[in-house]
């Protein structure tokens, strides 16, 4: 499982990293939503993946009685989840924002010499 | 246990649900956002009083006691940094007044620059990595609000890099959060510096920490990762530029000091000439750029550039008395920028462009300007009496205490550039005969844009004549920064 999930981890970077390059906004924040996905199965990868029973103490007792799987990364993930859920959000705005004004998808149609 | 320190972040995000509750009514956005803002600077002077009375502040969030829960500390480089924050906000804001368009001041700027505080502070307190990653993000997303509203063809030109460099910037971060724990099993920093000294294997955290490097350089604007700064900073209102000119940066550059000194302090030979090396051509690189500019704004942008190299360099050299001065320079480099970007304001509020070219006479019309303009750019320059001359010399005397001769030389080197960067803006700006038609040239600037520029004009002098007391201060800073067991002793208590 965790070969697997490396694996992916690498692919979902690679693909990030493809449509970062390209010119077109839209395929930038493709890349934007896979490079934070990329992450979030990185971070969940390298906090361990352990096949356990989720983290819950039974009524009484001081210490868990069996093997739990460790919530922190799972906690992590989430909040980093509900955060790009916003900037992504935000990115769209923006994106429809820059086609309003400048008329095009392509980032170098509209170049620093315009400010002059 | 101080539950003052929760203060910095509630402060703004009372006045941002005030805000809102007032929508559209600009007295009411300026009464409250500004007195909001003042509110958050006296919290931020009462906390570093606290702190240098009484040592590190800690408050755990919840009363979940550390390493498990999140944790808030003040130590006095926190405490500094809280105060500084709050000055150029007021700043800024007051100088907004009669800057920024009605529409933005009756709706969006005053809760965005609030948000972007909490956001600055809680970056600033906070204990814990995983909480920085998200007041990183609340930064962050205040800073491009503030950038991408309005909207020209340059500024969305400028906003659309900005806003992809910060989020690269930021999954790179989250990765390295990741590794981290993976690693060492914890996030909360004094328990990070606890188990990373004392691990045998803290190589393996070189990953981890390389991709905090990078992830922080960017938002630094570190060499070879600041093309996005000229690009994007110089599109927004002046009030906005100079508020991220003092603060965005620097809170990269923090996070930078503060893990680096912390607990990143394993493979000392590799980091520190790394950092060296990043901070030398930081600086020349910056001030190169910066020579061959002739808009203002731009000259300034690049010149933020260069002045992050300077403090990195105090953090490669990492002695006391580099720290010390990486500290003091982080405090007058803040001022007196935010103070050039507040003059370059008003010159373009006098002559309607930023163009050195266009721009004469000023010296001859509006001798007050021109006296606001030197104070500040001269003390970036590094001539005494002002505040960047004891930053530099902090910084030289460490260099060569610790026998850097190279960075020391470039350090010096690039001091004298930037100051042929601002005399020429002085020689075109100011001296040069005025082409135009005199007959207009008795324009009247607004009180609240000459107060906040003669105010930090005034914290630059103060801070170069009566450098003894801050420079006293910023040496017991570093030195809490060096030796962290007071700061872990404060978060994790005494029988760690």
């Amino acid at each position: 499982m965790g070969l697997i999930l490396s694996i992916l981890t690498g692919v979902l970077y690679a693909a990030a990293i493809y449509l970062l390059l390209r010119r077109s906004i839209v395929k930038m924040i493709l890349g934007i939503i896979f490079l934070g996905n990329a992450t979030n199965v990185l971070v969940f990868v390298s906090g361990g993946l352990t096949k356990a029973s989720p983290a819950f103490i039974a009524e009484g007792q001081q210490v868990a009685a069996e093997h739990i799987a460790d919530p922190l990364p799972q906690a992590l993930i989430l909040t980093a989840i509900v955060i790009s859920f916003g900037i992504i959000a935000f990115s769209l705005a923006l994106m429809y924002r820059f086609y309003k004004i400048t008329g095009t998808d392509d980032l170098d149609d509209v170049t620093e010499e315009d400010e002059v | 246990m101080s539950n003052l320190l929760l203060l910095p972040v509630i402060v703004p995000l009372a006045t941002v649900l005030i805000l809102l509750l007032a929508h559209g009514r600009k007295w009411l956005q300026q009464i409250i956002g500004i007195g909001g803002i003042a509110l958050q600077f006296t919290v931020a002077v009462w906390i570093f009083v606290v702190v240098n009375s009484q040592g590190i502040q800690v408050i755990q969030l919840g009363s979940w006691p550390a390493p498990f829960g999140i944790t808030f500390v003040a130590d006095l480089f926190s405490s500094i940094m809280l105060m500084v924050a709050a000055l150029i906000g007021l700043m800024t804001a007051i100088y907004a007044m009669p800057t920024i368009s009605d529409n933005r001041q009756r709706f969006s700027y005053y809760p965005l620059v609030n948000a972007m505080l909490m956001g600055v502070n809680g970056a600033f307190l906070t204990g814990d990595v995983f909480n920085l990653y998200v007041w990183f993000e609340v930064m962050i997303m205040a800073s491009f609000v503030l950038l991408t509203l309005g909207g020209s063809r340059q500024q969305m030109n400028g906003a659309i890099k900005y806003v992809a460099m910060n989020l690269v910037a930021s999954m790179l971060f989250l990765a390295g959060i990741g590794l981290l724990y993976g690693q060492a099993g914890t996030l909360n920093m004094a328990d990070l510096a606890l188990k990373i000294r004392a691990s045998d294997d803290a190589f393996l955290l070189n990953s981890s920490a390389m991709l905090f490097f990078v992830a922080f350089s960017l938002k630094a604007a570190l060499f070879p990762f600041f093309f996005w700064l000229p690009a994007s900073y110089p599109t927004a209102p002046m009030a906005i530029t100079a508020f991220f000119s003092g603060l965005l940066t620097k809170v990269g550059v923090y996070a930078l000091i503060r893990f680096f000194t912390l607990f990143f302090v394993q493979n000392q030979s590799f980091w520190h000439p790394l950092l060296l090396w990043a901070g030398g051509i930081t600086m020349l690189v910056g001030v190169l750029t910066a020579a061959s500019q002739y808009d203002m704004r731009r000259i300034l942008s690049f010149h933020i550039i260069s002045q992050i190299g300077y403090i990195i360099m105090g953090l490669g050299l990492f002695t006391v008395a580099g720290i010390a001065g990486a500290i003091y320079y982080m405090v007058h480099n803040i001022v007196a920028k935010a103070n050039t970007f507040l003059v370059a304001g008003m010159v373009y509020k006098l002559r309607g462009t930023y163009d050195l070219k266009a721009i004469s006479g000023l010296y001859k019309n509006y001798p007050l300007v021109a006296l606001l303009f030197v104070i500040p750019a001269m003390g970036l320059a590094g001539v005494p009496p002002f505040s960047g001359f004891v930053g530099k010399l902090m910084l030289v005397v460490a260099g060569f205490e610790a026998e850097k001769w190279v960075i020391t030389g470039v350090a010096l080197l690039v001091g004298l550039f930037t100051l042929f960067s601002m005399v020429k803006i002085w020689n075109e700006g100011f001296w040069k005969k005025h082409t135009g038609n005199d007959a207009s040239d008795n324009k009247k600037l607004p009180v609240a844009m000459l107060v906040p520029v003669a105010i930090l004009a005034l914290i630059t002098i103060l801070l170069g004549v009566a450098a003894e007391p801050v420079v006293e201060l910023c040496m017991r800073a570093a030195h809490q920064l060096i030796d962290p067991s007071s700061y872990i002793e404060a978060v994790l208590g005494k029988q760690y």
